[in-house]
């Protein structure tokens, strides 16, 4: 027995290592490269040599390790039901010490330029998973094409502060209503749609918005992006180093020495505020009638319809409202950087979003930034390996949907339940 | 002239959407057996088209005569992006099979995300141009003003097509194999109470899937003559539409669907701009959905409770 184990995981590895072979082989070991002109093959043999060493040493281990397989989804589940009842147990308290150390966060002795940005960036794809899970989480549409929301609304707010010179009070909630409304235009004939028709139809559509903003030179300047975007002020009081005559800037009026730290806290703390905002109204309307009937919905359409709820109505508010965030995002995104352009609104965003939603647990709003600090930290981490990271991002959505499926925090849990007789299972 | 330019883009699109249908036809094969997008199709095309590309550079040293060459570089494409196609589906599928709807559709992204930044990682960012493989080709109506060619590509293309099509059609229809298959389609639990190995056979839709979208790759390279690790994004939801406007599921749709959406895109980029030629394979995914769901041959979808 023990022997014929030993017998078949060795065959079992030397086949891993053929098709590791196989897969590595020609686009790993062949590369081509352009000399004058012409592409010539440069042999790299001695990386697949190692890579197919590795994979078939691996397997030999792991087959060795994990030969009875109920062993390893026993340590996988205890690991995440134990995070889960940790969590629900100490819930509110994490979340509060979260709040808090997000608050004091750039006051910290450590906190400097590099980790303030980063900290602004995992906001705002904080800020985009709460709005997304409205729409995946909460209504149960897998939207792929969130991105366009988050463009729509970056553009609109340029174009508005650009040639209007509104402040940027007035054009974020005119990004929001924006991006609410091509929401409202894309749900109205698609929302019908069953689940992965849904997340091509949402894929193509963001697409679609690409393509527009790239094509429409007059209005968008194309691929060029749009410059000079307004940075935003303290209710009026702009973040300058040289005031100009009679004016009053952020420093000058409180008295401070001038510092670009303070243009960086603040839109910190703009953006905190408003994914709290987005974490609030999400949490609220789920108590409410209309959260309810998404989460019904999201469960069993057609018992839905047949207790009078109307599926088409309710998703459209849903994929509206989730929008609306998304336009909140792209303004402050807008104002955060100054210019904007396409590049910025590919599909790979969208994936990112999508990813966090997922991963984290749809639904659950611990779980979004649980998961928007492991994926852009994971992505941060990998910053000096350029090509690499973003294997080890695609990598880690794969895994976490094998040994998870259910996002890092599964914290969905029915309020009634049937049981199930025994002699069905 | 008007004539002339019409055929030009007719025999263009026809090309294109045997490339289309050639990709479609795994996404509808796997769909039907599995219920689920399979996202990472679009990249195995793309590998499939490096794999060829590479293939074509090394013959390119030996004095191998073309035929041979192109009948070798297919094999070759044919093995090397199919045992990609099996080793993603044993990755990244297998373990959710049981799952819920959306997590196979996530790993798929994952997965498609690594197979790019993979390829881009091994082979370099930059487009790789190959020197054309076939030259020459027909001309006619040379004295309407404008020349109207078909190559000898382009009648290799859908040649290749023609037969790869009709192979597998026969192996779906005629063979023990494809049986199975449909057999799986229907009632997973029940075809393996008949004793069909169900694993394996979801194993060899990706297989097929995976080996006609590497002809696909192969074609492309040869037809465009430039390539990047990005193409499958662009070419995998062109050919999910035709899938789906054929039809999901259905592999004579899957082709018609290709067909439809090559031809539009040509003669959408040949009369009415060139720049949304893309949104234009959009559009009619946006509306085949609305107003056809289930497509051109397509089953309708009943919904139980």
């Amino acid at each position: 027995m023990k022997k014929n184990f030993l017998v078949s995981s060795i065959k079992d590895s030397l086949f891993t290592g053929l098709i590791a072979l196989a897969l590595f082989g020609p686009i790993v070991g062949l590369r081509t490269v352009a000399k004058n002109e012409v592409l010539v093959v440069n042999p790299k043999w001695f990386i697949v040599l190692i890579i197919v060493i590795v994979c078939a040493l691996g397997r030999f281990l792991t087959n060795l390790y994990f030969y009875n397989r109920d062993q390893k989804y026993g340590i996988q589940s205890t690991i995440g039901k134990s995070i889960t009842n940790f969590l629900d147990t100490k819930g509110t308290q994490i979340a509060l010490s979260a709040i808090i150390f997000s608050i004091i966060f750039p006051f910290l002795p450590f906190t400097d330029r590099y980790l303030m940005d980063i900290a602004i960036m995992m906001l705002t794809y904080i800020m985009l998973g709460w709005g997304l899970n409205i729409v995946i989480g909460l209504a149960g549409l897998l939207d792929l094409g969130y991105v366009a929301f988050y463009a729509v609304g970056a553009y609109s707010y340029a174009l508005f502060a650009i040639h209007f010179g509104w402040s940027f009070w007035i054009c974020l909630p005119i990004a929001g209503i924006f991006a609410a409304m091509f929401g409202v235009l894309l749900g109205f004939p698609v929302l019908r749609l069953r689940g992965d028709y849904l997340a091509i139809v949402t894929l193509a559509f963001g697409e679609m918005i690409r393509i527009l903003l790239l094509n429409w030179y007059q209005l968008t300047k194309g691929p060029d992006g749009l410059t000079g975007i307004p940075r935003p002020s303290f209710f009026g009081l702009p973040f300058k180093s040289f005031p100009e005559e009679g004016e009053q800037t952020f420093h000058t009026f409180f008295g401070l020495e001038y510092s670009p730290m303070q243009r960086i806290i603040f839109l910190y703390y703009l953006i905190l505020v408003l994914a709290l905002i987005t974490n609030l109204f999400t949490i609220k309307i789920r108590r409410l009638p209309i959260g309810r009937a998404w989460e019904a919905l999201r469960e069993d359409e057609i018992a839905c319809k047949s207790l009078g709820v109307n599926p088409r109505n309710t998703k459209l508010t849903a994929f509206a409202i989730g929008a609306m965030f998304g336009g909140f995002a792209g303004s402050f995104f807008a104002t955060r950087q100054a210019f904007i352009s396409p590049e910025s609104f590919t599909f790979i965003e969208s994936a990112i979003i999508v990813a966090i939603v997922v991963l984290g647990g749809m639904g659950s709003q611990t779980g979004v930034v649980l998961a928007t600090v492991f994926l852009i930290g994971l992505i941060e981490v990998f910053r000096d390996f350029e090509s690499y990271r973003m294997i080890a991002f695609g990598g880690a959505m794969v895994l976490i949907m094998i040994f998870r499926p259910r996002g890092i925090l599964a914290t969905r849990k029915p309020t009634i339940t049937l049981q199930k007789k025994e002699a069905t299972k | 002239m008007d004539t002339a330019y019409f055929l030009q883009q007719l025999i263009n699109g026809v090309t294109l959407g045997s490339v289309y249908g050639l990709i479609a036809i795994g996404y509808t094969m796997v769909y039907g057996i599995i219920g689920m997008i399979n996202f990472a199709h679009g990249d195995i095309f793309m590998v499939g088209a490096f794999i060829a590309l590479i293939s074509f550079i090394l013959f390119a040293l030996t004095s191998i005569a073309l035929p041979i060459v192109l009948l070798l570089t297919l094999l070759i494409a044919m093995v090397f992006t199919a045992c990609y196609g099996w080793t993603v589906e044993k990755l990244a599928y297998k373990p959710l099979r049981k799952s819920f709807r959306l997590a196979p559709l996530i790993s798929a992204l994952g997965m498609s995300i690594v197979l790019q930044n993979y390829v881009q990682a091994a082979q370099g960012a930059r487009i790789k141009t190959l020197q054309p493989v076939i030259q020459g080709g027909f001309t006619f109506m040379e004295d309407t003003g404008f020349t109207v060619s078909f190559s000898y590509l382009q009648i290799f293309i859908i040649l290749v097509t023609i037969v790869l099509m009709a192979v597998f059609t026969l192996l779906i229809t005629r063979t023990a194999l494809g049986r199975a298959q449909r057999a799986c389609e229907q009632d997973r639990t029940m075809t393996a109470l008949m004793g069909i190995n169900v694993d394996r056979t979801i194993s060899i839709t990706f297989i097929i899937g995976s080996s006609l979208a590497s002809v696909a790759g192969m074609m492309f390279v040869m037809y465009y003559g430039v390539i990047d690790f990005y193409i499958g994004f662009l070419a995998g939801i062109k050919a999910f539409t035709a899938a789906v406007l054929g039809g999901i599921g259905s592999v004579p749709g899957a082709m018609l669907g290709g067909l439809l959406i090559g031809l539009i895109e040509v003669f959408w980029s040949g009369y009415i701009s060139i720049e949304y030629k893309d949104i234009a394979a959009f559009t009619v995914l946006v509306v085949v959905l609305i107003f056809y769901p289930t497509g051109f041959l397509g089953k309708p979808d009943i919904e139980k409770v």
